[in-house]
């Protein structure tokens, strides 16, 4: 008997799949994931899990959260990071700190492990979203994250 | 205008020349115009199954060339046309040249047959559906002689499953219209149609006809070397199956065959099941020439079928088609042939 069972469970199982397929069809109109990227470059965000390029956010201050600890440097499997550090008074507590003087990123190095941001105490470098990397010139990759005139934010330490 | 096309052409063609001529010159004029639209709606078919693809999958499809896309696969086609036709070392090249004109030609040769609407048929032989199942069994040979003269592996084992494949599954193709056959009792494709005036096919012969459109529409798919059953090309396993070593003109060959044999499967399925140009109801009976808009919205729907078919289900094992063919769908065929035989004897067929 479990021929015709087999019959029917298998015509069953087929239909299912169908439906399923079916749904699918039916919603592509408005469920599309394919993005005309030319046309709609102003409009496209990209996913939030999305490995673009490392960043370094900044406040309205020109403040950002980077302590100079190396941690990323030491973590980056291919040297994309370069931490250029000096020492000297910090103006919230008074006294004499290590802090960064230019935070070198390598983007041609970069193969976005993400070890650098998993490693960093503070959360002060990111994901960014950009993904139009491509440049005329290979020293455009050199990047140097922290903006001119940026300090450590206060507090980031406590 | 009366579409009775072979005979209108070479009634044109009789005053300006002789009869015999005029006869020659208008199977000459028919099958050209054939041939070109059958090549233009085989390129708009691609397109259709690319886009339906596409929507099948959460993507959107060729949409670039032309409005929609509608100029893609004909971009494709001139694209193929300007490429190099490759071959292998030690190919036999006169088989290798040969196998692609079997497949294209045996395509079209059948679609000679079918009664777009009542005068829009080419050729209206009074054992229609035996010649259809004939002639579509002489592709075969084509990817058979393809699959062997292009001296490759791939090719060779996607040649020789595909010799397995159909001559197992023309069974069921052919029993599944001999089903139907008992219902007509002709196997002209013109007598098939009258007969459907009293009801299409699939409803008259009710749940016995129902059984035989599913084992043919499964069985047509694997016909035609479609997913689930397309074993013969195998993109994962086999590169490209038979078709491997084709480069050009001849692989667009191959391709607008396997399109044009799915219209045709759709073609035949419309014409035995779903009254080919009736309209349902016979709603527009009095318009004779919307027969063609009905014949091709069935077909499409048909085709649409299987395409959904490939999008959906994965591809059998070997082993798993040839268990498909004979342990399910013959048995289940010849006991519906004697269902049938005794609905037709009792008469407990559903007139309208």
């Amino acid at each position: 008997m479990s021929y015709f069972s087999n019959i029917f469970n298998g015509i069953k199982t087929l239909l299912t799949g169908m439906s399923i397929t079916g749904k699918y069809f039916l919603n592509s109109r408005k469920g599309a994931i394919t993005q005309q990227y030319p046309d709609n470059r102003d409009t496209l965000k990209m996913f939030d899990r999305f490995r673009g390029e490392v960043i370094m956010p900044h406040d309205e201050n020109n403040e950002h959260a980077c302590t100079g600890c190396q941690k990323c440097e030491i973590a980056c499997p291919n040297g994309t990071i370069e931490i250029i550090w000096d020492r000297g008074i910090d103006e919230y507590t008074g006294k004499n700190k290590k802090k960064i003087d230019k935070f070198v990123y390598h983007l041609s190095m970069c193969t976005m492990c993400g070890l650098c941001i998993d490693v960093c105490p503070t959360d002060a470098i990111k994901w960014g979203q950009n993904f139009e990397n491509s440049v005329y010139d290979r020293t455009a990759l050199t990047r140097v994250l922290n903006k001119p005139g940026s300090k450590l934010r206060p507090g980031v330490e406590d | 205008m009366p579409l009775s096309i072979t005979k209108s052409i070479q009634e044109m063609l009789l005053s300006m020349m002789s009869e015999s001529a005029a006869y020659y010159a208008a199977m000459v004029v028919v099958a050209l115009l054939y041939l070109g639209i059958f090549a233009i709606a085989g390129l708009f078919l691609v397109l259709l199954e690319r886009r339906i693809a596409a929507w099948f999958q959460l993507r959107i499809g060729p949409n670039r060339v032309g409005f929609q896309g509608l100029l893609q696969t004909m971009a494709d086609a001139l694209k193929l046309v300007s490429k190099e036709l490759t071959g292998t070392d030690r190919a036999d090249k006169f088989l290798y040249n040969l196998a692609p004109y079997f497949v294209i030609i045996s395509a079209l040769m059948a679609l000679g047959l079918i009664p777009f609407t009542k005068e829009f048929q080419a050729f209206d032989i009074n054992i229609g559906i035996f010649f259809l199942i004939a002639i579509s069994s002489i592709g075969v040979i084509g990817i058979l002689l393809g699959g062997w003269a292009s001296n490759n592996k791939f090719a060779l084992i996607g040649a020789m499953r595909s010799g397995v494949q159909t001559i197992s599954y023309e069974l069921s193709v052919g029993l599944s219209l001999l089903t139907m056959i008992l219902l007509t009792g002709s196997l002209q494709l013109s007598e098939i149609v009258e007969v459907q005036k009293g009801g299409w096919l699939i409803v008259q012969g009710h749940i016995p006809a129902i059984i035989a459109f599913m084992i043919y529409m499964i069985a047509g798919t694997a016909e035609t070397n479609r997913a689930p059953f397309d074993m013969v090309e195998a993109e994962s396993e086999l590169g490209a199956g038979f078709h491997t070593e084709y480069s050009g003109m001849k692989f667009a060959y191959f391709f607008l065959a396997e399109f044009i044999n799915m219209f045709l499967i759709a073609a035949i399925a419309t014409t035995v099941f779903f009254g080919a140009w009736l309209s349902p109801f016979g709603i527009t009976e009095s318009i004779p020439w919307l027969g063609v808009f009905w014949f091709l919205a069935k077909t499409l729907l048909l085709v649409f079928l299987m395409m959904w078919f490939r999008w959906t289900f994965p591809r059998l094992r070997v082993d798993q088609l040839l268990t498909l063919e004979w342990k399910y769908l013959l048995p289940i065929n010849l006991v519906n042939i004697v269902v049938m035989a005794f609905i037709v004897w009792q008469n407990l067929i559903i007139q309208i």
